[in-house]
């Protein structure tokens, strides 16, 4: 028997969001960027899996910050290459 | 913001014999360099169609001068395929994985595509030598394979099983080269190899390229005599080789000879492509020095990448000794005469500076004091021609200038100069000063910039860059002048202020209450260009006197309301305030200092919070003429006195040596006590350690409880007229520690937080029994550095210093390895008009500049705005 450990509500992981459509052409049009420009994130990371992001979703990263209190950070899920 | 040109792509590819043969202008056959009349042999190293390098002969080839010629690649044909050391893992990794009878990939294509995916899905995997098992049979011939050994630098050879016996067999380069040939196309792909740009067998070199003579010139040495580049001498000895070669295998020589020669082909062309190959010895100069070949001319810090282009040698720079000079302001740099005669700015000729300069002009290259007007050294015609001024042409080229031309004007007071010490840590470390110049040899600098250089005067040295443009000039004044530094972004506070004698002098200056007349008053503040007086403090039978405080006050702004506790604070449990007995509760209310002394909190480098307010209130200028005016203030202030340090400043008298005595003979009696029992067993362990363990904290402690205790004895002894204390109260240098070491006792000495324990068996030293765990066996030293050691204290004291020497050592090059990588991984990021941390791909990093977008600069000390000093600065008083 093994309870499995969902790193999702571990106190250190921070809050993953997969952003809807709208949200994410809006987070581009803000930054005047294309999602190539985004930070990354492996579609195998632990908290990927767990929230369910597939390839070319992008997530939004919610984080207690010592400077900013809160602060949102976005990244486009991407295939892990092997090796 | 895209960058202007995005890399599509870049193709990796290697020179096939083909290619060589057609960049060629020339085949080399001759080993030969220059005949005796000094002129090049045809067809020798040296040849004219290679490219020329002496003044005044035509490349034969493109028809140019020696400046122009880019120079041209020549070939030599070897007599044998010789392996390239460069490829000898991929020779490897091809020989092991392909078929030695059919060239064929060791793998049916089902197991291709287990590891390289389907043609739709490709993992991005390529086949690895781990992917084959060794000496298997080929899946396409069936033929049995052998086990390849390679043998650095460049042998490979075959296993074979003979009568039970293994047999290594000796491939030769030109085996090696047919086995290669024979791998097909399409089965290099998986291996990750482009056959269109690389087909394997172009590891194998069949013709060597000769580079051109302008990366191999030969210079003329002060006898006449030619010396070679390395690389032509390594050419030579390729060509000598090649061409015994050729004979013996043309006269029929016997096989052994012929592979002798072969091999030696092959060590030639190794060396001259790598000369620190692995198992190879180097190729040495006659001298016994190991040539500088192809590889050494790139790898490493010297190399090409990072010696010639990311970091280059530069012009109008120069480097001395630096020495300081309090007089000096911070924004200043002393230049030596010797310095500014020779390094200029130049400037362009307008019809209103036109006769400044022509005066310029007429002073020539030589300055003969500093307080003679600048010069010039060079003026440049319109044509770009330079003129080089002497004493014959002033006049002349005076009257000729006009309009168009540019005068190199020689360095004169207030130029703005760029001043660096390495190492570059932070950005701090260039700035750009107003040039003072100077009489002597040395940079001069006042002290107080020493913090954000990390210089001192022991014979350091610094450079000075002097800016050419007028855009490199007011970038230079706006953003990376002293007065813009001041605040360090590492921790949002003043990284310049006073240091040592500043913080000693103005803390002498400005404790308790003194009071000055005139002539004193006006002595102190000579430097500080104060307009008037405030009004006399007392008068007393008619003669006026000014408080220290008031005279201090006289170089605060006006308007300057704070209240903190000084560095000599004691952190009582309930504050004096201002009957403090230390005078440590500063006040300043309306630019006045009420109470309190002056030191290193107020005006200190790193601390300074004086320095801070007066910046984020009245801006950095005046913050400068602050640090300027104190500077100056606390000099003179501790020249009033005088301060200096003697061996009898350590002096204590017979009831504090007495006291000490007995504090240690009680802590050794104490040692004993404990150690009794413990060998007793009565030692209770305390929780989560070992009986030993507990004994060896009670005695550190007992021991450190001791050697502070001598500390108070001697600072009772030791008040505010010792310079030490001076020093240590103020947090101008030292603390009471050291002061206790000096007077009382140096204490225990450790290594790796432990008493010293290393030595003999079970002792320290062979004068101590086995097993002893007195104070004095284990490192206590009771002595102080006044008293003197005794020759066993002597040792530990070495031993525990030297742990000291070797952690720095370790630490600076560990964490100048780590900043090397950090520059190299966030040099090119910056922070965009949206807030975003972005790369020069426009990618963002950071999607606000610290999550908060706050500049640690301008924030305080963390938090945006600091409401408490606002506060306090309007209430006047503490909050």
């Amino acid at each position: 028997m093994s309870t499995k450990l969902n790193v999702i509500e571990h106190v250190m992981v921070p809050d993953h969001q997969i952003m809807s459509e709208d949200e994410v052409s809006e987070l581009l049009s803000r930054y005047n960027i294309t999602t190539e420009q985004l930070p990354k994130i492996y579609h195998d990371d632990p908290a990927v899996k767990m929230i369910g992001a597939e390839a070319d979703d992008v997530i939004r990263i919610i984080r207690t910050s010592h400077t900013a209190g809160r602060a949102e950070a976005y990244r486009l899920v991407i295939r892990k290459p092997k090796k | 913001m895209p960058s202007p040109k995005r890399i599509g792509q870049i193709e990796f590819g290697l020179l096939s014999p083909k290619e060589i043969r057609e960049m060629s202008v020339r085949k080399i056959i001759w080993a030969d360099t220059y005949d005796d009349d000094g002129f090049p042999y045809p067809q020798g190293l040296m040849d004219l169609n290679l490219g020329v390098i002496d003044p005044g002969l035509r490349c034969k080839t493109c028809d140019q001068k020696a400046s122009d010629c880019p120079g041209h690649f020549g070939h030599i044909e070897l007599a044998k395929p010789v392996i390239h050391v460069g490829y000898t893992r991929l020779i490897r990794k091809l020989l092991r994985v392909t078929c030695r009878a059919c060239g064929r990939v060791l793998l049916s294509p089902e197991e291709v595509e287990k590891v390289v995916g389907t043609e739709d899905d490709l993992t991005g995997d390529l086949l690895s030598e781990k992917d084959v098992k060794k000496e298997r049979i080929c899946p396409h011939c069936g033929e049995q394979q052998l086990k390849i050994n390679f043998e650095k630098p460049t042998t490979f050879s075959e296993v074979m099983v003979e009568d039970g016996k293994k047999v290594e067999h000796k491939l030769t380069p030109a085996d090696i080269r047919a086995r290669l040939e024979k791998i097909p196309n399409e089965d290099l792909i998986p291996l990750g190899i482009n056959p269109d740009v690389a087909r394997p067998e172009w590891t194998i070199l069949t013709v060597l390229p000769v580079p051109p003579v302008t990366m191999r010139p030969s210079i003329i040495l002060e006898n006449g005599q030619r010396s070679e580049d390395d690389l032509t001498h390594k050419l030579v000895d390729i060509i000598r080789i090649n061409q015994r070669f050729k004979e013996n295998q043309d006269a029929g020589a016997p096989q052994l000879i012929i592979e002798d020669l072969w091999e030696l082909l092959q060590y030639h062309v190794t060396t001259y492509l790598d000369n620190e190959v692995a198992g190879c010895p180097p190729a040495r100069h006659r001298s016994g020095r190991p040539l500088k070949t192809l590889s050494q001319r790139l790898k490493g810090k010297d190399g090409r990448f990072r010696g010639s282009l990311s970091g280059k040698r530069v012009n109008f720079s120069s480097r001395t000794v630096i020495s300081p000079d309090p007089n000096l302001s911070v924004s200043q740099v002393g230049v030596p005469r010797a310095v500014a005669n020779e390094m200029t700015v130049p400037v362009r000729v307008t019809p209103y500076n036109i006769e400044e300069l022509r005066q310029i002009v007429r002073n020539g290259p030589t300055r003969p004091d500093v307080n003679s007007p600048c010069g010039a050294n060079y003026v440049i015609r319109p044509d770009n021609r330079r003129l080089r001024l002497g004493a014959d042409n002033l006049d002349t080229v005076a009257d000729m200038i006009e309009p168009g031309y540019t005068v190199e004007r020689q360095l004169r007071d207030d130029d703005v100069v760029l001043f660096n010490r390495q190492p570059s840590l932070h950005r701090m470390s260039i700035m750009a000063h107003r040039v003072k110049v100077m009489e002597g040899r040395t940079f001069r600098l006042n002290p107080a910039v020493c913090p954000p250089y990390n210089a001192d005067f022991d014979g350091d040295e610094m450079n000075m860059h002097v800016p050419q443009t007028e855009e490199a000039r007011a970038e230079a004044s706006i953003l990376i002048s002293v007065q813009e530094n001041i605040l360090s972004p590492r921790f949002g506070g003043p990284i310049i202020g006073g240091i040592h004698d500043h913080v000693s002098g103005i803390f002498m200056l400005t404790h308790d209450t003194r009071w000055f007349t005139k002539e004193q008053a006006l002595y102190l503040l000579r430097y500080t260009k104060i307009e008037r007086m405030p009004e006399p403090g007392k008068v007393e039978d008619g003669v006026e006197y000014w408080s220290n405080k008031q005279v201090f006050s006289v170089i605060l702004p006006e308007s300057l309301n704070m209240v903190f506790h000084a560095s000599s604070c004691q952190n009582c449990d309930t504050c004096k305030k201002e009957m403090c007995e230390r005078d440590a509760y500063v006040r300043i209310i309306d630019g006045k200092l009420e109470s309190g002394t002056i030191d290193k909190k107020a005006i200190g480098a790193f601390d300074g919070q004086v320095v801070n307010r007066i910046i984020r209130q009245q801006g950095m200028k005046r913050a400068t003429k602050f640090i300027d005016d104190f500077t100056k203030l606390s000099i003179r202030g501790i020249m009033l006195d005088g301060f200096s340090f003697g061996i009898d400043d350590e002096d204590l008298s017979k009831t504090e040596y007495g006291q000490i005595d007995e504090v240690l003979k009680n802590a050794a009696l104490d040692v004993e006590r404990r150690i009794r029992i413990y060998e007793d067993g009565q030692l209770e362990p305390m929780p989560g350690r070992t009986v030993e363990e507990t004994l060896e904290m009670q005695i550190m402690q007992v021991l450190g409880k001791a050697r502070d205790q001598t500390g108070q004895i001697a600072g009772r002894h030791l008040g505010l007229g010792n310079s030490a204390v001076v020093m240590a109260v103020s947090g101008a240098r030292g603390s009471m520690l050291n002061l206790t070491q000096m007077a009382g006792c140096i204490g225990q000495q450790s290594v790796r937080g432990e008493r010293i324990v290393r030595g003999y068996d079970d002792r320290t030293l062979p004068h101590f029994k086995k097993g002893d765990r007195g104070s004095d066996a284990h490192g206590f030293i009771q002595h102080s550095y006044k008293g003197g050691l005794n020759p066993t204290e002597f040792f530990f004291h070495a031993i525990g210093g030297r742990e000291g020497l070797v952690d720095t050592a370790v630490r600076t090059s560990q964490s100048g390895y780590l900043q090397r990588r950090m520059i190299n991984a966030l040099q090119d990021l910056k922070v965009a008009y949206d807030g975003t941390v972005r790369s020069t791909g426009g990618k963002i990093i950071q999607f606000e500049y610290g999550e908060d977008g706050t500049d640690p600069t301008k924030s305080a000390f963390g938090d945006p705005v600091d409401v408490k000093g606002i506060v306090e600065s309007i209430l006047k008083e503490e909050v």
